[in-house]
């Protein structure tokens, strides 16, 4: 059963279309790549899914617990909501919070006591605040954070950003993830270690995610299936196997050889 | 009619000096990002020195103009080398903070050396202070200067900034300064300038509504200097032509206002009309909206 | 770790007992003398405003320039209320109506308004707020237009001040730890990313926005009380830019660094008043030297706290913030 279904999607700025005519199926459960030369919209794609952008045209629609939503036209927070959730390309972290306060901030749409009780710190926030801190703790110990949660986010490491990016979009409770180029950055080393996390992260969350990326390996090496886009189009759909032998996509990436990718 | 067309004459009058302050406001803005409150006391101290030029040393109406503008113009530029360019790289609200620190301070320097009250400007003599009737709307001769002034000067900036080598350095550093620098730009000399041409106009705009409402006191730019700005966020702040219009456009929608309704409630209009801009189209009547690239 | 909350509640409790005691005991002895406690009124009205504005610019991230608008609000209902219900019920009555009068009109400005970032907002909000003292200065049948309401009853005392202003310090600072606190914070520090995580920005900037504007207004009726006395001029932009001024200074994003520098400033304004002529050139000159010097306002955004004390003494520790 697909989760998420794009339908048309098209985005134009001005007389530049960043993204157009694109279609686009995701099954439940599946760990789909969107891979594609410099500038070919997929961090746009990104956007309009998430709801930074405003689509021009075509639909969005998100399948869950049997219900179709479609998602164009709302804002960021309520397709968050929703359940889908993000990382961003050039990590977007509450820089001047703690590790622990960017998580418990992504949980903040599950929250259970209302203004009143924040006021005065009543039984009901209590509550409320030692189970954030516990599920928050968690999700640390998931991406070996857990010593650092008291740490400022902009005092860790690039790779650790990474993961406190993930960390705060799994607090967020999704049932699709959408990473934008989570192993930017990283070392050959750190990228195998990510590699496994995530496929990790899917199991445990019962996740549908949705990666960008350039490093070849990771994509190859565990998404199911692949699409490729460029110059805005989807030019090409289809297991890792039969993507690195598609003559378009060579074409697109010219000189790259995806054949020697992944091994 | 008459009376419509009398009420935008004297709105033009009273544009014309909003817009020559709004452009200091637009400029600094564009180049630093910093709404300079000081700006309006610069004005203030150009309406002074252009008193104290023509009572105490018995100079003519031109020079005294210079003599203002030339003082505002170094006053603006120490303002900025003292209070701005140490807070180069702290918050926004630091320097905004600066800004009224150094506007305080040149009130009520002024208002120690000066005192508190209120002085009358020199009347102007000879041909100056005639005005005639054209079609039942009278002009006054200092109607027409305040507005041959005015326009002179914006044609000369507009000169500048176009035309020349700091001009086109000037807009190299408003739109990206790391990057001007990068191309051997030498942006606080650029900055400097910048205050300078901006406090110039101000200092000339301080000695033009001197002889308009004969009066001057060292609280005298709060108020105008708050218009000026509305009027530069109007327009399109940090676009030079967008502060004239703006100036222009609040100096007339001000003496309609009086002229037609009530005079209480002038001020609140500007605001009024200032809030609906800023909430159909912020960035201004001629500025372009840009967006956070996610 | 609940009992570490406990403790924490009873050291709280304690100091603002002392607090009040202290305080109460110099009024009685007449240390604080009627002067002084002009100067303590004024502290615990700064106070109030200064740390509401906080909510608003230093943790919600939003520049307003307009805080004496909400301020004003607050004054003349509580001024209006009290001149014809003169007791000590009309005085409760006429504070919270004040602040809930500037709340609704905080709510209803910061609607529209806040979608504007920045200097965009800020301007809007001083717009805002001069448009309010504008129609304070021509509703002449009801505020009496420029030459304002007088003999307004005085009911404001030590007590009194120190329940308003402790209440809007806990109050303010509960909500800051609280999610919906952290959800404004996150507003701050990246809107994009909060609302990527699923919070409604405008929602939560509205919120803070007529949270601030509640506070300002019980500030402002507390005006009213102490000084008997308001009219449209006291409520104009450099009245804004005072407590912006506060804020600054004691450090965006600071509670207790509003509340030193709401103190500091009045202890150096009644010094300065002895030099009446230099009294504005001397505190422009400080405002100027501290800006330069420290950018950051004396507390940065960190909050004074005991162990803070502590660890003097073992020296400097990497910086955190804690929300």
């Amino acid at each position: 059963m697909s989760i998420l279904t794009v339908n048309k999607l098209t985005k134009s700025f001005g007389g530049l279309t960043a993204v157009s005519n694109v279609n686009m199926e995701i099954n439940e459960g599946e760990l789909l790549g969107l891979i594609g030369p410099n500038g070919a919209g997929k961090t746009t794609l990104f956007n309009l899914l998430t709801g930074v952008y405003v689509p021009t045209s075509g639909i969005i629609n998100l399948n869950t617990d049997g219900k179709a939503v479609t998602l164009n036209g709302l804002k960021p927070y309520s397709i968050c909501k929703k359940g889908v959730a993000r990382t961003f390309q050039n990590i977007r972290l509450f820089k001047d919070l703690t590790v622990l306060d960017n998580v418990r901030i992504a949980m903040h749409k599950n929250i259970k006591y209302g203004l009143i009780p924040s006021f005065f710190h009543l039984p009901s926030y209590k509550k409320e605040e030692a189970r954030l801190i516990e599920k928050s703790m968690e999700l640390l110990k998931i991406l070996n954070l857990e010593d650092k949660k008291d740490e400022l986010a902009r005092n860790l490491p690039y790779g650790e950003q990474r993961h406190l990016e993930i960390a705060r979009a799994l607090a967020t409770d999704p049932v699709l993830l959408l990473l934008d180029e989570p192993a930017a950055g990283m070392n050959p080393n750190e990228t195998a270690q990510l590699t496994e996390l995530i496929g990790w992260i899917r199991e445990k969350f019962k996740l549908t995610i949705l990666l960008i990326e350039h490093d070849m390996s990771l994509v190859m090496n565990i998404c199911e299936r692949i699409y490729v886009l460029d110059y805005g189009m989807v030019i090409a759909n289809g297991t890792p196997d039969e993507i690195k032998i598609n003559q378009r996509v060579i074409e697109a990436y010219l000189g790259e050889d995806l054949n020697n990718a992944g091994d | 009619m008459e009376q419509l067309l009398q009420q935008i004459i004297n709105g033009i009058s009273l544009g014309s000096i909003y817009a020559l302050i709004a452009l200091g406001y637009t400029m600094v803005y564009g180049i630093i990002k910093l709404i300079n409150f000081a700006h309006s006391d610069v004005y203030m101290l150009g309406a002074f020195i252009g008193y104290f030029s023509m009572t105490t040393l018995k100079l003519g109406f031109l020079p005294s103009l210079l003599l203002s503008m030339l003082f505002s113009m170094i006053l603006g530029v120490v303002i900025e080398k003292v209070a701005y360019k140490p807070l180069r790289n702290a918050t926004r609200i630091a320097v905004l903070i600066t800004a009224i620190g150094v506007s305080l301070f040149l009130e009520y320097v002024t208002m120690a050396i000066a005192g508190a009250n209120v002085r009358s400007y020199p009347p102007l003599t000879g041909i100056l202070t005639e005005s005639f009737n054209l079609m039942g709307i009278t002009i006054t001769m200092q109607q027409i200067l305040i507005v041959t002034i005015t326009v002179v000067l914006m044609i000369l900036l507009q000169f500048i900034v176009k035309k020349t080598r700091i001009g086109k350095a000037m807009r190299a550093v408003s739109l990206d300064s790391d990057a001007a620098e990068l191309m051997g730009i030498n942006v606080n000399s650029t900055i400097s300038f910048t205050f300078a041409l901006g406090s110039a106009l101000a200092g000339a705009a301080g000695i033009l509504v001197g002889i308009y409402y004969n009066s001057i006191n060292p609280l005298m730019g709060t108020l105008p200097g708050i218009k000026a700005f509305v009027a530069a966020v109007f327009g399109g702040i940090g676009i030079i032509p967008g502060a004239m219009i703006g100036g222009y456009f609040i100096g007339i929608v001000e003496v309609l206002v009086s002229g037609y309704g009530n005079s209480m409630y002038r001020d609140g209009v500007v605001f009024a009309i200032l809030i609906l801009v800023l909430i159909i189209k912020p960035s201004g009547l001629l500025g372009k909206n840009t967006r956070e690239k996610v | 770790m609940k009992k570490l909350i406990e403790t924490n509640w009873i050291r709280k409790l304690i100091s603002l007992i002392l607090t009040f005691g202290i305080i109460q005991l110099l009024i009685s002895l007449d240390i604080i003398n009627s002067y002084l406690q002009t100067t303590l009124a004024t502290i615990c009205i700064n106070i109030i405003l200064a740390v509401s504005l906080n909510l608003i610019t230093g943790f919600t991230g939003q520049f307003s320039l307009g805080h004496a608008g909400f301020m004003s609000i607050g004054a003349y209902t509580c001024a209006l209320i009290t001149l014809r219900v003169p007791s000590v019920l009309g005085f409760i009555i006429g504070v919270f109506a004040g602040a809930i009068m500037a709340a609704i009109v905080g709510f209803l400005v910061g609607l529209p308004t806040l979608r504007l970032r920045g200097d965009y907002l800020a301007i809007a909000t001083l717009g805002m707020a001069e448009i309010i003292r504008i129609i304070f200065l021509n509703l002449d049948s009801i505020t009496n237009g420029a030459a304002g309401l007088q003999d307004i009853p005085h009911f404001t005392n030590w007590p009194w001040l120190f329940v308003f202003t402790a209440g809007t310090i806990l109050i303010i600072s509960n909500f800051i730890k609280s999610s919906h606190g952290r959800a404004c914070i996150s507003i701050r520090e990246d809107e994009i990313a909060a609302d990527a995580m699923g919070i409604n920005s405008t929602k939560y900037k509205v919120m803070a926005f007529t949270i601030g504007a509640f506070f300002a207004g019980i500030a402002g009726a507390l005006y009213a009380s102490t000084f008997n006395f308001i009219d449209p001029k006291i409520f104009s932009f450099s009245k804004s830019i005072d407590i912006l001024v506060i804020v600054v200074l004691g450090g965006l994003g600071s509670i207790s660094g509003s509340v030193i520098a709401a103190i500091l400033l009045a202890i150096i304004t009644t010094y300065l008043q002895s030099f009446a002529n230099v009294q504005m050139i001397i505190y422009s000159l400080l405002l100027i030297i501290i800006m330069i010097f420290r950018p950051q306002g004396l507390m940065g955004s960190k909050e004074l706290s005991l162990s803070m004390f502590s660890k003097i003494g073992e020296g400097f520790k990497p910086k955190k913030r804690r929300v």
